[in-house]
Order: C-alpha cells, then structure tokens, then sequence
C-alpha cells in the first residue's frame, strides 16, 4: 500500500549533469582588484537600470561580490556610472 | 607606516586647455608642499558624465596618486578641492596591496582593451 503511494508521489529525477554550474569569475581568472575607473567591465554586474545584480545571477563569491559593490559606488559618485537610468 | 591614497576629481569642461593644466599644476604643488611623495599625476581625459553635475554633461578627468604617512594633509587637500569652483568632484581613497599592485601594472598598460 505504502509503496503504492510513494511511487505516485515521487518527482522524475533531473539529469543535473546538462545544467552549468556558476562559478566566480575573479576567483577563477585571478583578479585580485577591482578598477572603479573601468566602466566597461563593471557594466557587467549591473542591469539596464543600473542596479547592481545578484551574486545569484553572476555567480560571484562573497569576498568578490563586497568588492565589486564598493567599486559600483565609488564610479557612480564620480558619474562614471550612472545612479539610475530610465528605461521607458 | 606609509600608505597610498587615490585622488580622482573631475574639472570644469568650460575651462580652456591651459587652465586645465594650471589647476592640474596646482594641485599638485600643493601635495608636494604637503610632504606627500607623487607615484601617478595622470589626466584620464575628456569624458561624458553618466548624469548632469552643476548643469554640466562632461568634464576632465585627473588621477593622483601619492604616498604620505599622515592623514591631515587629505584633509588639507580636500578642502582646497571643496573649496574650488572648477572642481565638479573628487573622490580619495586610500589603496590596499592589491590596488597598488594594480596600479602598478596599470602604469604600464597592461590592461589597455584587454578585460572584456
């Protein structure tokens, strides 16, 4: 009886395996520093608002993620950046 | 201990060549005569700002970097930079190991169009 109901119940298993892992791009190509002078590479971590993006999204670690955040702030009080744009 | 610090300020774009320059000179007589040693006086040139400052839409970019062991004289500096009508922004920072590494290599141009 028991048996009956867990085989109705249980999911399908998902091959994992076709799925990419995140990986964090600083750890894995060895930046240590992050230019707050650079707008072109830190246009990479914010979307067509100008928010900053998730780490779930880019897949930065921790450590990385603080860094590139501060160095977001830095360019955008020196208008390298921009706080907020419209998107209309 | 020493340590370095950045100094990124942007200039007022209204201002001719030659005044961009005096004000460049300026200021960096002025960490001199503060007992701070220069390692970059650089112009990171004419850019488009990302949003309006004072009715202005661009402006002269300049870089210092120097050494010194006191904090007052960025006070000084800073308050001259304030003070100074053809001065849009300013930001200092102070570099960790990495960062003036960084710039080190920076100096050379390493990193021209190579980080994508």
């Amino acid at each position: 009886m028991r048996s009956q109901f867990n085989s109705a119940l249980q999911n399908e298993s998902i091959d994992r395996s076709s799925k990419k892992k995140k990986f964090c791009r600083f750890k894995k190509s060895g930046i240590k520093y992050i230019d707050y002078k650079d707008p072109s590479f830190l246009k990479q971590f914010i979307n067509d608002q100008g928010k900053i993006l998730p780490r779930r999204i880019t897949g930065t670690s921790l450590k990385y993620q603080k860094k590139v955040s501060q160095a977001i702030k830095r360019a955008r009080h020196l208008a390298i950046l921009p706080y907020t744009t419209d998107t209309q | 201990m020493k340590k370095n610090y950045e100094t990124v300020f942007i200039i007022n774009p209204v201002l001719s060549e030659k005044q961009v320059e005096d004000t460049v000179k300026k200021y960096t007589k002025q960490v001199e005569s503060l007992k701070a040693n220069f390692i970059c006086n650089e112009s990171l040139g004419f850019k488009e700002l990302s949003y309006p400052i004072n009715n202005k839409n661009s402006g002269f970019y300049h870089l210092f970097q120097y050494e010194s062991d006191n904090i007052e004289i960025i006070k000084k500096f800073e308050t001259e930079l304030k003070r100074d009508r053809s001065i849009l922004r300013y930001l200092t920072v102070s570099l960790c190991k990495d960062g003036i590494e960084f710039n080190a290599r920076r100096a050379k141009g390493e990193f021209k169009n190579k980080k994508k």
